[in-house]
């Protein structure tokens, strides 16, 4: 197990590592010039020369990447060129409100995929299982940008349930959550579903209807906590398709964290931002993956860990 | 999270496509989903005839005195967008974009993802491991992040999105023809045409890729539906396919701002967007039970 991990844990830097490198590369050929930016429309060519120079902007670019790896070491993220502060204290004060809509739209997913699968794969093959199958469908073909000016129309515009934008109340979680979920709990409530059926298949199942327990009983005691298991190990994997996600959504709900942060830093040409964010979303989704295999063996003791 | 779902053994040859075919057909929401796909097709070729006006056209008459645009109904069946264009001439051109960017940047991650699948599946050792690895360097990155990065880095056109898409999309693919392939490539049948001298390159082409077909199919399926809606989230936040060249994610990045009071601009590309990715997905959902035997009677 150890030994496990600590493999693990040199793959995922490397990992890392390697995003760095393409990240910083591809940021390295961007043709707009952040200089540019920074120095504003009338600067002369001297102070543009100058701030270039100061940035370390005009070194070649393993000279660039080394002094950025060396800082990232150290957990120096490098500043913003734009907003004069450290690009680590600007994530940092940006997660929480990220992490928050994740655990939002995690559990919207779970309650609404999870319940959706169970009861179309109880009632399978019937007129529900088949509704709620193609709702899972459009779940997943949903463009989530739609999808949250939609929930934004309906409840926050025309009903004024909820607030159009913002941040802070539980009020304000909702949408946005629920937009993140809704992809999810279209995927989920697929697997929820097979996982559900191929449990119901097996012999202790029948056994347990044999003995005369209540349908109750031997769905929520017998089938489901074996059924529901290993849907549960895959929230790791779904990290990713947050990390996306949260730059679309954040910015149709103007929720403060790290996805409008990037967003912002892409269109103003602030690479220590973009770069910060992207190494932080990988780090997410890779810790992500190790969590959902780590944890596969102590759901399924067949499983070892290689 | 999809490769829940990859199949783990091959369907065999003997899955005639001819039964499989028919089998397809059987299935009503795969029909539904290839009505949907041929609507869209046809939509698209024959805009210039569906409708009347030049999609970039801006129309006096398609304002209202105080210059707001006009609701679906009357003369302007979909209505009208802030410009005063014709919001369903916009749609049925947009859908060329969708089309072509799917097909495009679609093929493209189809074959990126077969060559790196099958080469690192069939020869393992260093390149396979070269491969593989910056193949989970790729899954590392937040797809969405990177596409955006990409589309900022270069002027966005049709073609450069199409690329950018198919940068991104290769992956998935990759990893699941890899798995496939290292199975294949320890079965008898490969060995026995080693020993008879057949070159890699003929091993590789005549006889494992033919086995892959069904996967490819089903995949490059399923891909068409996660392009068409990244190409319309690019285009939504503004670095994706340029206006005035209509798209549906571009008509919503250009209108939405006006979308509280003018909701059908936001909400009928919207549904266009929905209606394709969803054909697709439900056209690939029924192949794959269709052409992968440890599927069937699942559902």
């Amino acid at each position: 197990m150890a030994a496990y991990l600590i493999r693990r844990l040199i793959q995922a830097a490397l990992i890392l590592l390697g995003v760095s490198l393409v990240t910083f590369f591809l940021l390295y050929l961007l043709p707009a010039d952040p200089v540019r930016q920074i120095a504003g429309r009338s600067a002369t060519a001297q102070t543009v020369q100058n701030i270039r120079e100061q940035l370390g902007l005009d070194q070649p670019f393993v000279v660039q990447y080394w002094r950025y790896l060396s800082g990232l070491v150290q957990g120096d993220f490098g500043r913003s060129y734009l907003q004069k502060s450290e690009v680590a204290v600007l994530i940092w004060a940006r997660l929480p409100a990220s992490l928050l809509l994740m655990a939002g739209a995690i559990s919207c997913e779970l309650l609404l995929g999870l319940t959706m699968g169970i009861v179309a794969a109880l009632r399978r093959g019937s007129m529900t299982d088949q509704s709620l199958m193609i709702t899972s469908f459009i779940g997943v073909s949903a463009p989530q940008f739609v999808v949250g000016l939609l929930l934004l129309y309906v409840f926050a515009v025309r009903l004024g349930w909820f607030p159009i934008g913002g941040y802070g109340t539980f009020r304000h979680l909702v949408l946005p959550s629920l937009t993140l979920g809704i992809l999810g709990s279209g995927w989920y409530s697929r697997m929820m579903r097979s996982s559900m059926i191929d449990v119901l298949r097996q012999d202790y199942i029948r056994t347990a209807r044999a003995k005369g327990l209540a349908r109750r009983r031997v769905i929520f005691r017998h089938a489901l906590p074996n059924a529901i298991l290993p849907i549960i190990a895959m929230i790791g994997i779904d990290i990713g398709i947050f990390m996306g996600g949260i730059v679309v959504v954040e910015s149709v709900f103007g929720w403060p964290g790290i996805g409008q942060l990037a967003w912002q830093a892409i269109q103003r040409v602030d690479i220590p931002i973009i770069m910060g964010v992207t190494l932080v979303s990988a780090c997410a989704i890779v810790l992500g993956n190790l969590l959902a295999d780590l944890v596969t063996p102590f759901i399924d003791p067949r499983i070892r860990l290689r | 999270m999809t490769e829940a779902s990859i199949p783990e053994k091959m369907p065999s040859r003997s899955a005639q496509p001819r039964s499989a075919l028919s089998r397809l057909l059987a299935r009503k929401m795969a029909l539904v989903g290839m009505a949907m796909i041929l609507l869209t097709v046809l939509g698209a070729i024959f805009a210039p005839w569906l409708t009347p006006y030049e999609p970039n056209l801006q129309m006096f008459d398609g304002l209202t005195i105080e210059g707001a645009p006009l609701p679906p109904g009357g003369e302007f069946v979909f209505g009208t967008d802030l410009l005063g264009r014709d919001l369903l001439t916009r749609i049925l051109y947009g859908a060329r974009t969708s089309l072509i960017i799917g097909v495009a940047a679609n093929g493209l991650a189809l074959l990126i993802g077969t060559l790196v699948g099958i080469t690192a599946g069939y020869f393992r050792g260093w390149v396979g491991s070269v491969l593989m690895r910056f193949t989970d360097l790729m899954m590392a990155f937040p797809a969405l992040l990177l596409a955006i990065c990409l589309a900022a880095i270069f002027q966005p056109s049709l073609w450069i999105v199409a690329l950018v898409i198919a940068m991104v999309n290769w992956v998935q693919t990759a990893r699941v023809l890899y798995t496939e392939t290292t199975s294949l490539a320890t079965r008898e049948f490969i060995a026995a045409e080693r020993t008879l001298g057949a070159g890699t390159m003929r091993i590789l082409f005549r006889h494992i890729l033919p086995h892959l077909v069904p996967t490819i199919i089903v995949w490059g399926t399923l891909g068409i539906s996660t392009t068409v809606l990244l190409e319309a989230t690019l285009s939504f936040l503004g670095i994706g396919v340029q206006p005035p060249t209509p798209s549906w994610g571009n008509i919503i990045f250009e209108n939405q701002t006006y979308f509280q009071a003018a909701p059908w601009l936001v909400f009928l590309p919207g549904a266009a967007i929905l209606m394709l990715a969803l054909a697709f997905n439900l056209v690939g959902d029924a192949l794959r039970d269709v052409l992968d035997p440890t599927q069937r009677g699942r559902d």
